[in-house]
């Protein structure tokens, strides 16, 4: 299997909507065969852990200026535009 | 089939078709409710009260209600529960993703967690209540504890 792709999910306590969103993450990229690490994080945290990442996804915002993919989005929390954003996930994580 | 939340809704902590006007007088009477039943501390309304400042928790559905799930450290709670409010009129949190957009909310969910991974399964019970705008809808026409119980049960 390929070396698993790693992502930064982020919100703002890291206890709570990154909980949800790195299990929802993680199945549905299962689902397609996408091999992943997730970390969680604060997004007070992003800008010092994101140079092991190769693509960050949160629920709050983070400084533009990572030097990754950054994805904010509710999307794993309200269901809305959810197919979209996985696809944009994967999208992400191709050149990777 | 939300186990966790049923488990963890204290009967003392639903406050259902209530007036409030601000963000912070809901996150104030959730909060102080679970500190008397002594699942949070002295300190947890507070810190639910500037987080939500800081890091706000408004949610805009699909359905047309929108919800706030406000929360804060895992320092200030004792044990997990779960606050849950429904409003009968509108009242503006900040958008989690967009802090500078209002979201008018009516559904509240007041988290006290411990830990983590402990209450994975509740927040993605939470998460699957947001985003079926059915089930939303049935929780704001509710007017007892032991109906929200039965419209979570039954779901």
């Amino acid at each position: 299997m390929d070396t698993p792709k790693r992502i930064l999910v982020a919100c703002g306590t890291a206890i709570a909507t990154s909980t949800v969103v790195a299990k929802a993450i993680e199945e549905a990229l299962k689902a397609k065969n996408i091999n992943v690490t997730i970390r969680q994080c604060k997004a007070a945290e992003v800008k010092s852990l994101v140079g092991d990442a190769d693509l960050v996804v949160t629920t709050t915002p983070v400084p533009s200026d990572l030097g990754v993919p950054v994805i904010q989005t509710l999307a794993f929390l309200t269901g809305i535009g959810r197919e979209a954003v996985i696809e944009q996930i994967v999208e992400a994580l191709k050149d990777k | 089939m939300s186990n966790a939340i049923v488990q963890l809704l204290q009967p003392e902590s639903v406050l259902l078709n209530c007036e409030f006007t601000s963000a912070e007088e809901v996150i104030k009477a959730l909060g102080n409710k679970l500190f008397e039943a002594g699942f949070v501390k002295e300190s947890f309304v507070g810190a639910a009260i500037e987080r939500e400042k800081k890091l706000p928790t408004g949610l805009p559905l699909g359905g047309g209600i929108n919800a706030a799930i406000p929360h804060t450290e895992i320092e200030h709670v004792i044990k997990p529960a779960l606050g849950m409010a429904t409003l009968k009129n509108e009242v503006n949190f900040k958008n989690m993703v967009l802090p500078d957009e209002l979201v008018p909310v009516r559904l509240v969910f007041l988290l006290a967690l411990e830990q983590p991974k402990a209450q994975v399964e509740m927040l993605q019970e939470v998460a699957g209540v947001l985003q079926n705008p059915k089930l939303v809808s049935d929780l704001l026409e509710k007017g007892s504890y032991k109906e929200i119980i039965e419209t979570f049960e039954g779901a």
